[in-house]
């Protein structure tokens, strides 16, 4: 082989070799450019998820703060609820008490005074009345009479009240034996013997015996509350009662004795 | 001093209110009640064999009346320190400041709350 043969044949392998590596060199470059492309988007959609799974989170977290907040002002009201209905109670095992004390003093005696006496008690301490007076009906002259009164000084008279069966506010009451009640915020007037501030029937079933009446609350009650109109009725009935039996017992005792002494006059006579 | 086992002193003239008094009282465990029905009956519970730990008296009451009793005790070196209530139909404010100027710790007018009445002797005992 001649020397310029050589040369040509180096010529060519050298040719090829360069555009092999050329080609090596732009695969290398599309490779590179592949790789990243594909590193770029797998970077993406991995970021895409991460904010979905994220967004998904807040909403998963709102929905359960919502929830929670939602829940607690249920419990909220409910703790009102309860408040409220344990204020209730309390007002209404007070009265229960007073009920029972109440009760429980006006049928412990069968004399006629004392029963008077305690229920003039109860006005004062349970009731709170400061000037009031306890009415009888005497069935003949159907006439309403005090018979026990208390802060004359604060309403002058009340010793002497005498009315009859269905005259006047008084009268009505123990006729109808419907309570009156004055709301002296909405009714306003004065307070008088004949337009008290509460006239509540003594009453046995529908039988009226007599009347309480208030004309003065203490100072430091401004009004009858709305447990005190309930309560007010039951010890009404209570003393009406007390009232009506003590006096039956007093007027049998007095009989009993007359009979007795007649008896113990037949006796020594014979 | 608790409030379990506590003994009451209730000076009142009116057997309704202590009976009520005593009925409220009887929402303390093992509470004691003596009753006295005037000033003068309460001294002599006080000077009796039992420890008194509250007192809760009226004022309006024959013989010696609710403050005398309060500023006695309140002169006495045994029973200074016991706590006064008073519980009485008097509610004017100078009739309360009196009440507290001589020496009671408290001042309830009637009619009573049971529930108020609970609170304030739950106050004074756990102090």
């Amino acid at each position: 082989m001649s020397e310029e043969s050589k040369a040509e044949k180096f010529l060519e392998i050298f040719n090829k070799g360069k555009e092999f590596t050329e080609e090596l060199l732009r695969e290398n470059q599309r490779l590179r450019y592949r790789l990243a492309s594909l590193e770029t988007e797998h970077a993406g959609g991995a970021s895409n998820d991460e904010v979905r799974r994220l967004r998904e989170q807040i909403s998963q977290l709102s929905e359960e703060n919502r929830r929670i907040a939602q829940r607690f002002r249920e419990v909220e009201e409910e703790n009102k609820d309860f408040a409220n209905r344990y204020i209730e109670i309390e007002e209404q095992n007070n009265n229960l008490a007073n009920l029972y004390v109440a009760s429980y003093q006006l049928h412990s005696t069968l004399d006629f005074r004392e029963v008077i006496q305690i229920v003039q008690e109860i006005i004062i301490n349970l009731v709170g009345a400061e000037s009031f007076a306890i009415l009888l009906l005497d069935e003949k002259t159907n006439e309403l009479k005090a018979i026990a009164y208390e802060g004359e000084d604060v309403m002058p008279g009340l010793e002497s009240i005498s009315t009859r069966l269905g005259e006047g506010v008084l009268g009505t009451v123990a006729k109808t034996g419907e309570s009156y009640y004055v709301n002296q915020d909405i009714d306003g007037g004065a307070i008088t013997i004949e337009k008290p501030l509460a006239a509540v029937p003594l009453k046995i079933k529908e039988h009226v015996i007599g009347l309480i009446v208030i004309y003065r609350l203490l100072q430091q009650k401004d009004a009858f509350s709305a447990v005190d109109y309930e309560l007010f009725s039951l010890l009404a009935a209570h003393a009406a009662t007390a009232i009506f039996s003590s006096k039956l017992y007093s007027q049998s005792e007095r009989k009993l004795n007359t009979i007795q002494s007649f008896l113990d006059l037949l006796t020594t006579t014979t | 001093m608790g409030m379990e086992n506590a003994n009451f002193l209730v000076v009142e003239d009116s057997p309704t209110m202590r009976q009520l008094i005593s009925f409220s009282l009887k929402r303390f465990k093992n509470a004691k009640i003596i009753e006295a029905v005037d000033g003068v009956d309460a001294l002599k519970k006080l000077s009796g064999p039992d420890r008194i730990d509250l007192i809760l008296t009226d004022i309006n009451m024959p013989v010696m009346d609710g403050l005398k009793l309060v500023s006695l005790v309140r002169q006495n070196a045994q029973l200074k320190n016991i706590p006064i209530i008073i519980i009485t139909t008097e509610g004017a404010e100078e009739d309360r400041e009196r009440g507290l100027a001589l020496g009671a710790n408290a001042y309830i007018s009637k009619p009573i709350q049971s529930s108020h009445l609970i609170k304030t002797i739950s106050e004074l005992l756990s102090v």
